[in-house]
Parts: C-alpha cells; sequence; structure tokens
C-alpha cells in the first residue's frame, strides 16, 4: 500500500450478552464442582456422604427426638432420638448451677446488662464508645460483682461462690480472662522489649514459665500455691483463685501475639512518633499499639477461642462451668441414660460453638472494616 | 534560654542550632567527627554528601533520633542530653520530615496532623482541625483529609508529612532527604512546598541531592564526606568555585 493511513473506527461495536456458559447456575456448576474428571468424582463423593449422614442426624435431633417430657422414662424407650426433654428440665441448673432460686433474677439481670454494654462496645460505628469502654471495663465490673455475690448494704444476700455454677461461671471465667490477659499481655510484650534489661529479663522469664507450663498446672498452682504464699486472712476466694491463673495463663500467649504485632511495625512509624514530640505512653497507645493490634487481631481472636475452650478445665480444681454442670445432670437418676448424655453433649458443642462461631465471625468483619482504610 | 544554667551567652541568641564539636560512633564506627556548625535563626542549610557521609546522622542528632557521643548540640538555646523531658521539649519544637513519610497508616490525613497537636500541645480538637486544614490547604491537598496515606501518591504522602510536622508550629524544619524515594515527576510538588517553606523564613536543614533546589534556596551549602565537614559555603561559590578536592570530586561526579 502506498498510502498508510491510521486506523479510525467507523461505528462502534454492538453491546452483546455473554455466551450461555459463563455466567448462571449451570455455568457455575461446570466451574466449581464439574470442572475436571476429578473434581467431579469428589463432588458425587461427597454428595453421597451428605445423604448417608445428614438424614438420620437430622431425624435424630427431630422427627426421632424426645421434646417433652416429664422424666427419662420415654427417653430411655427411644434412643434413636435426641432427648431434648432432658435440657429443658435441666435448663435451670445448666445456666445458674446451685445458684438459690429466688436470687437467680440476679445473674440475669447481670447477664442482660453485660451483654447490653458489650454490644454497645462492638456495634460497629456505635456513638459514644469510650462511654461504653468506661462502664465495661470498670463500672460494670463493680456492678457485677455487688449484684451477683451480693451486698448486705444493698439489701441482696451474700451468695457464697460455692453455689455459682453453669453457663455464668463459664462466661464469667472467659469475660475476666479475655478483659484482664489482653491489657497484661500487651503490657507483658511491651516489657519483653523494654530497653530496661531488667524489665526485660523479668517479662522473658514470666512468659516462657508460663507457656512452658500445662494450664492444669497453672491452674493447680493456683488452687493450692497461691494461699500457701499468702497470709492467712487474705486467702483469696475458690472462684478466684482459678480465674487469677487463667489470666495470667492467658497473658503469656496474648503477649507473644502482641510482640508479633510489635515487631511488624516499622522503625520509621517509632521515628515519626517521637520526632513529633510524643513521649513513649502516647507513642505507644496512638501509633504503635493500634497498628500492632490490627496485624495480629486474627491471632488475638484465636486466643480468646482457646481460652472460651480452656474455661471447662476449671471443672477440675472444683468450679461448676457449664459442662461440669452438664455432667452433674447427668448423674441424676431421674434422667440418666445413654441418649440423654449423647443429648447433653451435642447441646453443649452447639452452645460453645456459637460463642466461638461469632467471635471468629466479628473478628473477620473488623479485619476487613479495617484493611478498607489502610490499604490502597 | 530561661534557665541560667544553660551555656547560652546573649550574644548568640540568634543561633538555632548549635554543634560544638560533635562526635557520634555506632559501636566502633565515628560517624561524625568534630563536626562545628552555627545554624542561624532563618537561615537555610543544604547539606550534602556521598552516601554514608554522616549528614543523615547529623540531622537526626538535631532532634536526638541519634545520640552523640562527645560534644555539645544546642537547640533553641536547650542542650541536648540524655534527659529525655529536654528531648521532648527539643522535638516539640522541631518538625522534622523524612525520606519514607513514617505517616501513621491507621489515621486519615486529617488525624495525621492533629494526633501530635491534640495530645502534646493540649490544643482543642476543633483548634486543631481547624489549624490542619489550613496546613492541609497551604500544601495544596485540603481535598484528601478524610483519605488514608495509603490510598495518596507518593508526592501527596510527603507533603501531607510537612503539613504533618508544621502542625505543631516548629520553630526549625529538618528535612531527611525528602525527595529520593519519590518517583520523578512528583519531586517537584515537594519541592515546591519546601521553597514556599524557606520564603515564609523558615529554618531549616535539609539533606538532599537536589542540587537546583540547593542552587536557589539555600543560604549556606554543607558538604560532608566521611562523617567531616569538609566545605561550607554561599551556594553559587560552592557550585561554581568548591575549594576543596574532594568536594570537587563529589560534585563532579552529580553533575555528571
Amino acid at each position: 500500500m502506498a498510502q498508510s493511513i491510521a486506523y479510525v473506527r467507523e461505528s462502534s461495536e454492538p453491546e452483546d450478552l455473554p455466551p450461555d456458559l459463563y455466567q448462571g447456575a449451570v455455568a457455575w456448576l461446570k466451574t466449581n464442582l464439574f470442572s475436571s474428571m476429578a473434581s467431579s468424582l469428589t463432588t458425587l463423593v461427597f454428595v453421597g456422604l451428605m445423604i448417608w449422614v445428614v438424614p438420620p442426624l437430622v431425624a435424630w435431633a427431630t422427627t426421632n427426638a424426645v421434646w417433652a417430657a416429664p422424666d427419662g422414662e420415654a427417653c430411655r424407650q427411644h434412643q434413636d432420638g435426641a432427648c431434648w426433654a432432658f435440657i429443658g428440665a435441666k435448663f435451670d441448673y445448666l445456666r445458674f448451677g446451685s445458684y438459690p432460686s429466688a436470687e437467680r433474677w440476679r445473674v440475669n439481670v447481670t447477664e442482660a446488662i453485660g451483654g447490653a454494654v458489650i454490644l454497645w462496645l462492638l456495634w460497629p460505628n456505635a456513638r459514644r464508645r469510650g462511654i461504653a469502654a468506661l462502664l465495661f471495663f470498670f463500672a460494670y465490673p463493680i456492678l457485677a460483682f455487688l449484684l451477683v455475690h451480693g451486698s448486705e448494704r444493698l439489701g441482696l444476700p451474700i451468695v457464697d461462690t460455692l453455689l455459682w455454677g453453669g453457663m455464668f461461671v463459664t462466661l464469667l471465667t472467659a469475660l475476666v480472662a479475655i478483659v484482664f490477659s489482653l491489657p497484661l499481655g500487651m503490657l507483658l510484650a511491651l516489657g519483653r522489649r523494654s530497653q530496661l534489661p531488667v524489665v526485660r529479663l523479668a517479662a522473658v522469664i514470666f512468659i516462657e514459665f508460663v507457656r512452658g507450663v500445662p494450664f492444669i498446672t497453672v491452674l493447680f498452682m493456683a488452687n493450692t500455691m497461691l494461699p500457701l504464699f499468702l497470709p492467712e486472712q487474705w486467702t483469696p476466694d475458690r472462684l478466684l483463685r482459678p480465674l487469677v491463673g487463667i489470666v495470667l495463663f492467658s497473658a503469656a500467649y496474648m503477649a507473644e501475639e502482641v510482640r508479633g504485632g510489635l515487631q511488624a511495625i516499622r522503625r520509621g512509624q517509632y521515628e515519626g512518633a517521637m520526632a513529633l514530640g510524643l513521649h513513649y505512653p502516647l507513642m505507644m497507645a496512638l501509633v504503635i499499639l493500634p497498628q500492632a493490634l490490627a496485624v495480629v487481631l486474627p491471632g488475638i481472636v484465636n486466643n480468646f477461642v482457646g481460652l472460651f475452650m480452656d474455661t471447662t478445665l476449671v471443672s477440675i480444681v472444683g468450679m461448676t462451668d457449664f459442662l461440669e454442670a452438664m455432667n452433674n445432670a447427668f448423674k441424676d437418676p431421674v434422667w440418666s441414660g445413654p441418649s440423654v448424655t449423647t443429648t447433653g453433649y451435642v447441646f453443649a458443642g452447639m452452645v460453645y460453638f456459637a460463642f466461638c462461631y461469632s467471635m471468629a465471625r466479628y473478628s473477620a468483619f473488623v479485619e476487613r472494616s479495617l484493611a478498607k482504610g489502610r490499604s490502597a | 534560654m530561661t534557665s541560667g544554667e544553660l551555656p547560652t551567652r546573649r550574644d548568640q541568641d540568634d543561633v538555632a542550632i548549635a554543634f560544638v564539636g560533635v562526635h557520634k560512633w555506632y559501636g566502633s564506627f565515628h560517624a561524625l567527627r568534630n563536626v562545628n556548625l552555627r545554624v542561624r535563626r532563618g537561615e537555610r542549610i543544604v547539606v550534602c554528601g556521598p552516601s554514608g557521609s554522616g549528614k543523615s546522622t547529623l540531622i537526626r542528632c538535631v532532634n536526638g533520633l541519634e545520640e552523640h557521643q562527645r560534644g555539645s548540640i544546642f537547640v533553641d538555646g536547650v542542650e541536648l542530653t540524655r534527659n529525655i523531658r529536654r528531648i521532648d521539649e527539643v522535638r516539640r519544637e522541631v518538625g522534622m520530615v523524612f525520606q519514607t513519610f513514617n505517616l501513621f497508616p491507621h489515621l486519615t490525613v486529617l488525624e495525621n496532623c492533629t494526633l501530635a497537636p491534640i495530645w502534646v500541645r493540649k490544643i482543642p480538637r476543633r483548634e486543631a482541625e481547624t489549624m490542619a486544614m489550613a496546613l492541609l490547604e497551604r500544601v495544596k491537598i485540603p481535598e484528601q483529609a478524610a483519605k488514608y496515606p495509603g490510598q495518596l501518591s507518593g508526592g501527596q504522602q510527603q507533603r501531607v508529612a510537612i503539613a504533618r510536622a508544621l502542625a505543631m508550629s516548629p520553630k526549625i524544619m529538618l528535612f531527611d532527604e525528602p525527595t529520593s524515594s519519590l518517583d520523578p515527576e512528583m519531586v517537584k510538588e515537594v519541592l515546591d512546598t519546601m521553597r514556599a517553606l524557606a520564603e515564609i523564613g523558615m529554618t531549616m536543614i535539609v539533606v538532599t541531592h537536589e542540587m537546583g533546589f540547593a542552587r536557589q534556596v539555600a543560604d549556606r551549602v554543607v558538604f560532608m564526606d566521611n562523617g567531616e565537614i569538609i566545605e561550607i559555603n554561599a551556594p553559587d561559590p560552592f557550585f561554581d568555585d568548591p575549594k576543596h578536592e574532594r568536594t570537587r570530586l563529589f560534585l563532579r561526579q552529580i553533575l555528571h
């Protein structure tokens, strides 16, 4: 061609629909479930497995189940179904343990207030979260103690911690452990990175010692050793001892988690903060820790979930947590039977799962909203 | 200049920064060797030299990010000692802009600029925000106030960093290679911001390889090599007629 002319479009291409096997239900099936021989086979095996497992499970939990019964007789006759009647009959015991029936409203009120404050604290973009935090960390513990333990001056009879039990103790233990172990863990992590050798050494010894010992040992230590070290009139409450143990134990793990986050923060962040005249506590509180905690949030929540599970171990030092209350309930001869035990453990599993899964979901949500702001 | 124990003489009141026989070691490496330099108020100093010559170390000593081991440094009449209170006092009056910006990624641009005024200067939030917006206006990015640093270009981030430092109303500004990690097309916007700052009489020490900027803005150019100050001169004689052999060599290398 002699004349070389630049290309100029004369008409636009019409907009067209994508081919059939590109989107829609069939396309999804093809790309995700039957993309190859192996994937088709896997899909079929799993579908088969579900057909084999799920219907009997559903039947066990619903159609074959005993929903209401005055005692365990019906459950003993229908052993192929769950015994939900047992859960219903023992529900109050599972929640409160041996807490006196007449005073249980106090636990209910405490739990309701706690739930409301936590909701306020965790609700995205809630107003005045600072107040919620103050309430939760300072006012609520005092109020909860006065309500649940009782106070002569307020006209609330004192309920000895020996009587506390059930879900209420599990929640209490988990909450105390979570609320105290994170700040303590943060202090330990900062201590471990301190420039003062004595502080550093103390933090390292504590963390490594606690991490090197099984949780049960820590619990026994807290239970039997703590009273030995303290003067007799100071002997801590039977409930307080394992609480101290669980807080110290999880603080050590939390410290290592936070330390990981601190190590992810570049030196420039410290220098930027210092150059602005922020002193160490301000620099840590406003610049370094918020970033470090955001980095290790999944790990921290993972610790919280583990902690929630670990609360079941407090039963070995004589506390009646939810699972222990369940075990006690099995011993009732009126109800005892094989399907009762199965039902009880399935129910307990569901309850623990509900708590832990919601923690995991919430942390995933927080991670997403943190990621929105930071990355480009 | 408040208490009599400080060895500042009245006739040196116009001295913003004074290095007197300063030595600094990193381990056994002698990083600063007998540095003597007086920076007057309102003076613009550009420090240049090959990498590893100690120029960054020099300005990082001014706000105590690095510690010197011998000699003394006076900033605005206050001697830098190991006393952390006194270092913080100096840091409040000395703004610093880094090569890597060092903005706080978890805070918005506006929050970056108000953090220190609110928490260190105890300025009410409203007032701090008004002031920060005025500064962002000055560095020409008020529309980015609600964004996070990660959403801005390098040049914009560095201008935010300048605004953040200015929000503390510092008497002295330090720039540690502020354009070295920027894409070429963004260097000018940062240099322009610094030029504007120089025009209003800010005391500045700038470590940079931007020789055009040095010639245009600096009152004096300081050339360092091997931890020592080799030559100090006004920009025109410095570039046109360098006296020391090492200065000549350095200028030949960077000006091609």
